[in-house]
């Protein structure tokens, strides 16, 4: 069997990246040129640890944007006569190279790594977005009204942070949950609470402006009912948002388990806040106490809350991972880097490289998000 | 008073998960694999019925909680029907094992975190500090799963130095060199994170410049006036991360086929051996619940604050 | 003459950022001889604190001395090695800082910092260090020194902590104690017993003193010398009663012409501020630094080249920065003033009858038990407001006075008694309960200029959203005319209606604060110390402003206060309160003469003037404030009160006095016969002009 050279793959690999390559030099390029106009986004840009991290960030979003003409083979599709080829074999049918070999299934270990940025790319910022949404909603009255809400929904977060995650996906992410309502209803619940949010934003915010007000309300109904009927049950008129049930079942069992965390911070923040002057300000002109959380309290929580983000899709990501690795909730064709991991470490032996570039882009992506949210939290304690 | 009240909220903790965990494995899908498995897989659903009616799985949620309960309060803690043994018998050597694991998971990574937190946080912005963090971001990237099979890659395949697997209760270096080395390093990182901003805090503080002008030299000013309040907070860090051992340990167990609790949690799951889940859920959550009473009671002891009010 | 203690020449520090070279001192120079106190005044940002800091060679990371030389007793400090600096340190050379509670380790008993001092100069034994330890706790006046020694920080008061600061700097003896805003966190009665300590300890010790303070009075109370910052640069420097009393430079004399003296009346003498602000450190003007503030400013003499510290003719030591002083006429009254016509108070607005707030706080958090205990923040509080009077209330942390504010604006509900609007009753109705009309009727500007606007939403958006909120205007358009009408109302130009507040200054902040307090149009305002977190010349403008808006407007003012020459100059009635009570409650005139409550005469005499001619009788209270947790019996003054032995028996541990109706209205809840409260003398008197400046304090020279 024929095999290009270390540096032919390493050129073959940065060839296929074309795309990326061209985004990344004129997203950054651009941003580079008017961070001065870009508030605390342009402000990442003078400091090394914050491009680094965006860097890699965006690396990878642009590579699950552009995946399908990246990849040069279905990552699903198997030949049998490459099983465990080590980096750089020839696919003689194509004369196209695997640039980071085969599994043990004789499937392309790049196109399947670069495909697999598709699924963790949309899952853990979506995921991470409905549990800030879920966390914000409670978190705010728990911290500004204290009290009995507080006890009752601090113990409820509490009880869910006590439990092991590992466990708690064992129990939730199964075949056997996926036939009870359960995953439904729990998807249901927490998709209602961004609309919650909204509307009362807007009712709160805009309510002396009507014609804005109804507009807006029109336009949360429209969209969040789309989304909702989309992704709860899978149901979208349109069909274009939809969610298998599987992918519902971790969706919902992700949010579950980290919204307790987006919660307790939001919960804290707004403590803080409570006590300054503009709040009592706020309160002294008779303003209702949901205007005050949403428009007084949270705005001023945002710097510390989009660094918790940007760290806890990195850790949605290793949770996802952690599922793939654990084979819950997933097919086992499915191209995710977790799975992938799963399926390729009995063969290190063999192959010591056959693990390496899941575990790499893994570790790559969480790093980046990692670096990412310490340069925001740098350059937001600046100011 | 304030005790008690802590002790009430620990016990509505354990009951309100575990009842949840009991309503979860008793789900009708879970009950139905439970009885293919074990009878045979051609069971008829008549058959599985009459099964689960004559082994009591059909009585009413609530009373076979209390009987679970009740049993549990007496120590005994069910059959496993995946061991076909008591609880009791399966449990406690596995549990040694993980404890021996953990032991030394926190012998390395506690000190280890400290050790680079506060040489980072001493002097903030310098090149130690600036390499020293981003060791620890790297570090906190890289799940059990990851770097654990790099390490294996490194130290097994190539080096051929340790072994790729870890036997239970076998307390070696080669043996014990790679879970523990795995999971110390991925918690290390976020340790020394909390460690490096706390002492980074601490050194801007008035009473640092205080000591400074003083005329104290560094090192006594780092040893005597800043480490005590600097670890102050990493103290709950540290306390709070055993529910993530917990999770590190099921993965590193599985990764390196370290028979431990961990394995024995996944193998209990995979099965739905439902007393078997049970107990292990208990001692998670209790391990969990008891480590938060120790680091409030501990932070109390450090920050006079709020002990001598 | 001896050696000087302390001879810097020609300092410049610059701090290094990535934005590049900030210069935040320049050319600065002074000496300080032996037993001598140098006062260092200025507003902030003026580098009075850099100097101290550079003094230490303290200046961080991106500090750095880059010009001029610092000698200390004939030493130079600038290039000297790490080592010797350690060594000199906290053993010869010493400082006090600003936030007592910051300065000391949280986690070490108070008496294990101490030690550590003559342990690591001296080189004594543990217990040597431990009985030199109480030698100065006691020498500072700590009560009870050895439960103070074995005490943590947090246990103590500030006024204590602060104390132990200074002893913790004087024992090694040092020859030069550097005392940056020492008392800026303290109440006043306290800042008056601190100050009178700073005295007596530098006689004591023979140390020689650097006082760095924005309050020109105590400066006056504690220095012999005083050297006059602005925008990084000495402007003037001179003894105390050169400066004070025959001030060369353009800025010295609008700092003195911006803050109110007793007997000031708002009506003849309104403040006279400073226009413009403080510039910027890289938007500094060439030439004179306050030439573009400056009255007396002319082209081509204040606008070239950099102008030098210059000697004034006739007075030796008395410099000045002033490129013009000696053409300008320096007694020459100031111009510009208007006298108003002293306003009519109208009929009654605001009727507090009896008003009581109790709180319930749970007893221990951690491992006590959980009994309640009853904080009384307010006892039988009883007064009235007119239409556009200002009424001032005049305490110290802990008096109450901010638990009334949150009542008359509805945040809280009282426990008792009634607060009437008008006619209608608001003390047991919440904000959320209250119509449209009243809730805009009773405003309030807040104390904090950093707090008061959301840093999240502009200044245009945040004054809407108020008129949107009293339902004034109908549509957007309408409020915005109305929000830039405000903005002239308060003299901001209108563009800042795009601004965000990080974007202001302090003194626009607060000024923002006050246009969003009377868009309403209310009947009542608040104002919570508007004005004591800002710079001495912003804070003339606010006031003056404040006190316009309110004129014109016919609002009744509620004024809350520590600082009694503000409130002499500005209102018209007083009320005094003390851990709850109302301890006296009168017109200005009748508060600020005798008779007064033994606690008004303390703290009249605590004020610190900063006028030569003053002369105030010599009151210092003993201990702290009580906690309002554990109120003493009886009279809750009678554990400080020093004309407690005037009245016999225990009376005043026993009994609360009745509030006490004196001639025209006058009111003061003291036991004291009328005998006592008649022989009672005026506190702070004048004197000729040609006499003996500030005898009564005597001054080390």
């Amino acid at each position: 069997m024929e095999t290009i050279g270390g540096f032919a793959i390493w050129f073959g690999v940065i060839g296929r990246f074309w795309p990326v390559w061209l985004g990344l030099a004129i997203i950054m390029g651009l941003s580079y040129a008017f961070k001065n106009r870009l508030g605390l986004y342009g402000q990442l840009y003078d400091s090394g640890v914050g491009i680094a991290g965006l860097a890699i960030v965006l690396f990878w979003i642009l590579t699950a944007m552009f995946a399908d003409s990246i990849a040069p083979f279905d990552p699903i599709e198997q030949f049998g006569l490459l099983k465990r080829k080590p980096p750089g074999v020839i696919e003689p049918g194509s004369g196209i190279p695997f640039f980071f070999g085969a599994d043990n299934l004789g499937r392309d270990l790049f196109s399947r790594m670069v495909q697999g940025s598709k699924f963790v790319l949309t899952i853990a910022p979506a995921a991470t977005l409905v549990a800030f949404m879920v966390g914000i909603t409670l978190g705010l009255p728990a911290g500004y009204f204290g009290g009995r809400i507080d006890t009752v929904l601090t113990f409820l977060a509490n009880l869910v942070l006590a439990f092991p995650v590992i466990l708690l996906f064992y129990l939730l992410v199964t075949p056997g949950v996926r036939e009870t309502p359960i995953p439904t209803t729990m998807a249901a619940v927490f998709f209602i609470f961004p609309v919650i949010m909204f509307a009362t934003l807007f009712k709160t915010g805009y309510g002396a402006r009507p014609v804005l007000f109804w507009t807006l309300m029109a336009f949360t109904a429209v969209i969040g009912g789309w989304l909702y009927l989309g992704l709860v049950f899978n149901r979208d008129p349109l069909g274009i948002v939809g969610l298998d049930p599987n992918e519902l079942n971790i969706f919902a069992a992700v949010v579950f388990a980290s919204s307790p965390g987006v919660f307790r911070i939001v919960r804290g923040l707004t403590m803080d806040i409570k006590t300054r002057d503009y709040v009592a300000a706020a309160q002294t002109r008779g303003e209702g106490p949901w205007y005050i959380m949403l428009w007084e309290v949270l705005p001023n929580a945002r710097g510390p809350l989009i660094v918790d983000g940007c760290l806890r899709i990195g850790y949605t990501t290793i949770l996802l991972g952690t599922l793939g690795f654990f084979g819950l909730g997933l097919s086992p064709e499915s191209p995710d880097w977790g799975s992938m991991i799963n399926q390729t470490r009995g063969f290190i032996r063999l192959v010591p490289t056959i693990v390496l570039p899941q575990t790499i882009a893994l570790a790559s992506l969480v790093l980046g998000l990692n670096l990412l949210a310490d340069g925001l939290r740098e350059q937001s304690l600046k100011d | 008073m304030f005790i008690l009240r802590r002790l009430g909220v620990m016990l509505l903790t354990m009951l309100t998960l575990t009842l949840i965990v009991f309503a979860l494995v008793n789900l009708e899908p879970n009950l139905k694999k439970l009885a293919l498995e074990q009878n045979n897989n051609r069971m008829t659903q008549e058959a599985v019925d009459s099964w689960l009616e004559q082994e009591g799985y059909k009585r009413p949620l609530l009373v076979r909680y209390g009987e679970w309960l009740g049993n549990s309060l007496k120590g005994d803690f069910g059959y496993s029907t995946r061991f076909r043994k008591p609880v009791n018998e399966v449990m406690p050597e596995r549990l040694g094992y993980t404890g021996i694991l953990a032991f030394w998971v926190m012998a390395t990574m506690v000190p280890g975190a400290l050790i680079i937190g506060v040489l980072a946080g001493m002097r903030e912005g310098s090149k130690t500090d600036r390499s020293l963090s981003v060791f620890s971001i790297a570090t906190t990237a890289t799940p059990e799963y990851v770097s654990g099979i790099l390490f294996t890659v490194v130290f097994a395949s190539w080096l051929g130095l340790l072994k790729g697997v870890s036997k239970a209760g076998d307390v070696s270096f080669e043996n014990f060199a790679l879970p523990v080395m795995t999971m110390s390093i991925y918690g290390m990182g976020y340790i020394a994170r909390m460690t490096r901003a706390s002492m980074a805090e601490v050194m801007t503080s008035q009473y640092i410049r205080t000591a400074r002008l003083k005329g104290m030299s560094f090192g006594a000013i780092v040893t005597k006036h800043a480490l005590r309040n600097a670890l102050i907070a990493p103290f709950t860090v540290i306390m709070l991360q055993f529910p993530w051992l917990l999770t590190g340990v099921v993965i590193v167990e599985k990764l390196f086929n370290y028979k431990g609790f961990g394995w024995l949690l996944v193998e209990a799951a995979d099965n739905n051996d439902i007393d078997l889940v049970l107990a292990c859920s208990l001692v998670s959550v209790a391990v969990v619940i008891v480590t938060q009473l120790l680091s409030d009671i501990g932070y109390a002891f450090l920050n006079p604050r709020i002990r001598v009010q | 003459m001896s050696e000087p203690i302390l001879e810097i020449e020609n300092l410049s520090i610059s701090f290094f950022t990535r934005a590049g070279e900030i210069p935040a001192v320049m050319d600065f120079s002074c000496t300080v001889m032996p037993g001598e106190a140098m006062g260092l005044v200025g507003e902030s940002g003026c580098g009075k604190s850099t100097v101290a800091l550079g003094i230490m060679r303290d200046l961080g990371n991106n500090g750095r001395i880059v010009g001029g030389s610092i000698r200390f007793k004939g030493r130079d400090l600038v290039n000297m090695s790490d080592a010797e600096l350690r060594h000199i340190r906290g053993s010869e050379l010493a400082m006090v800082y600003q936030e007592p509670m910051a300065s000391l380790n949280p986690a070490m008993r108070v008496n294990r910092q101490l030690m550590e001092v003559p342990m690591i100069h001296e080189g004594v034994s543990k217990g040597e260090a431990e009985a030199r330890a109480l030698e100065l706790l006691a020498a500072v006046k700590l009560p009870d020194p050895e439960r103070i020694a074995g005490a943590y920080p947090h246990q103590l008061s500030g006024g204590q902590q602060q104390r132990i600061i200074i002893a913790m700097a004087l024992l090694s003896k040092p020859a030069l104690l550097l005392l940056d805003e020492p008392t800026t966190a303290l109440d006043v009665t306290v800042e008056a017993g601190i100050v009178q300590l700073v005295r007596e300890l530098g006689e004591k010790f023979g140390t020689s003193m650097m006082f760095i303070s924005h309050n020109l009075g105590l400066i006056l109370e504690t220095c012999n010398r005083i050297t006059v910052m602005y925008s990084g640069e000495a402007v003037e420097a001179g003894t105390v009663k050169e400066v004070f009393d025959r001030m060369r430079h353009p800025y010295t004399q609008g700092l003195f012409r911006s803050i109110p003296l007793p007997g000031a009346d708002k009506n003849v003498h309104p403040l006279m501020t400073i226009r413009g602000q403080l510039p910027l450190p890289h938007e500094r003007p060439r030439g004179c630094n306050f030439g573009p503030r400056c009255d007396h400013f002319q082209a081509a003499i204040c606008d070239i080249g950099d102008l030098h510290m210059q000697p004034v003719a006739g007075e030796t030591g008395h410099e000045t920065r002033c490129a013009r002083s000696t053409e300008i006429d320096w007694a020459a009254p100031p111009t510009g003033l208007t006298v108003h016509e002293p306003v009519k108070p109208g009929e009654v607005v605001l009727s507090v009858d009896d008003l009581k707030k109790y709180y319930q706080v749970a007893g221990n958090s951690m491992f006590g038990g959980g009994e309640k205990r009853t904080v009384k923040a307010n006892e039988s509080i009883t007064l009235e407001a007119r239409e556009a009077e200002t009424l001032a209330i005049v305490g110290e942390s802990g008096c109450g006075k901010s638990t009334l504010a949150k009542i008359l604006l509805g945040l809280e509900t009282a426990t008792g008694g009634d607060v009437n609007l008008g006619t209608t009753e608001i003390g047991s109705v919440e904000i959320q309960d209250r119509d449209t009309r009243t809730v805009s009727s009773v405003q309030m500007v807040f104390q904090n200029p950093f707090d008061t606007l959301n840093p999240s939403h502009t200044v245009g958006a945040q004054i809407i959203r108020v008129l949107e909120q009293f339902h004034i205007g109908d549509s957007l358009e309408a409020r915005r005319k109305i929000m830039l009408e405000l903005l002239d109302l308060v003299k901001l130009p209108r563009e800042f209606e795009t601004r965000k507040p990080r974007q202001l200054s302090g003194g626009q902040k607060q000024r923002i604060g006050i246009a969003r307090a009377f868009a309403g149009r209310p009947r009542v305002v608040v104002a919570d110390e508007p004005v004591s977190a800002l710079d001495v010349s912003v804070q003339a403008a606010v006031t003056e402003l404040l006190m316009e808006i309110q004129r014109s407007s016919r609002t009744t003012m509620l004024f809350i206060s520590h600082d009694l020459s503000v409130v002499r100059y500005l209102s018209d009635r007083v009320l005094v309160m003390y851990l709850g009570h109302v301890v006296e409650y009168g017109t200005t005139d009748q508060v600020f003469a005798p008779p007064y409550h033994p606690y008004t005469e303390a703290l009249l005499a605590a004020i610190p003037i900063a006028d030569t001619k003053a002369r105030k009788k010599h009151i210092v209270l003993e201990g702290d404030i009580p906690s309002a947790m554990n109120p003493p019996s009886g009279c809750p003054f009678q554990t400080r009160c020093p004309r407690k032995h005037e009245v016999p028996g225990d009376r005043c541990e026993r009994e609360v006095p009745a509030m006490r109706k004196l001639a025209n209205g006058h009111q003061i809840k003291c036991h004291l016969s009328d005998a006592v409260l008649d022989s009672m003398e005026s506190v702070i008197s004048l004197s000729e002009p040609t006499g003996e400046a500030a005898a009564e304090q005597p001054i080390p020279s």
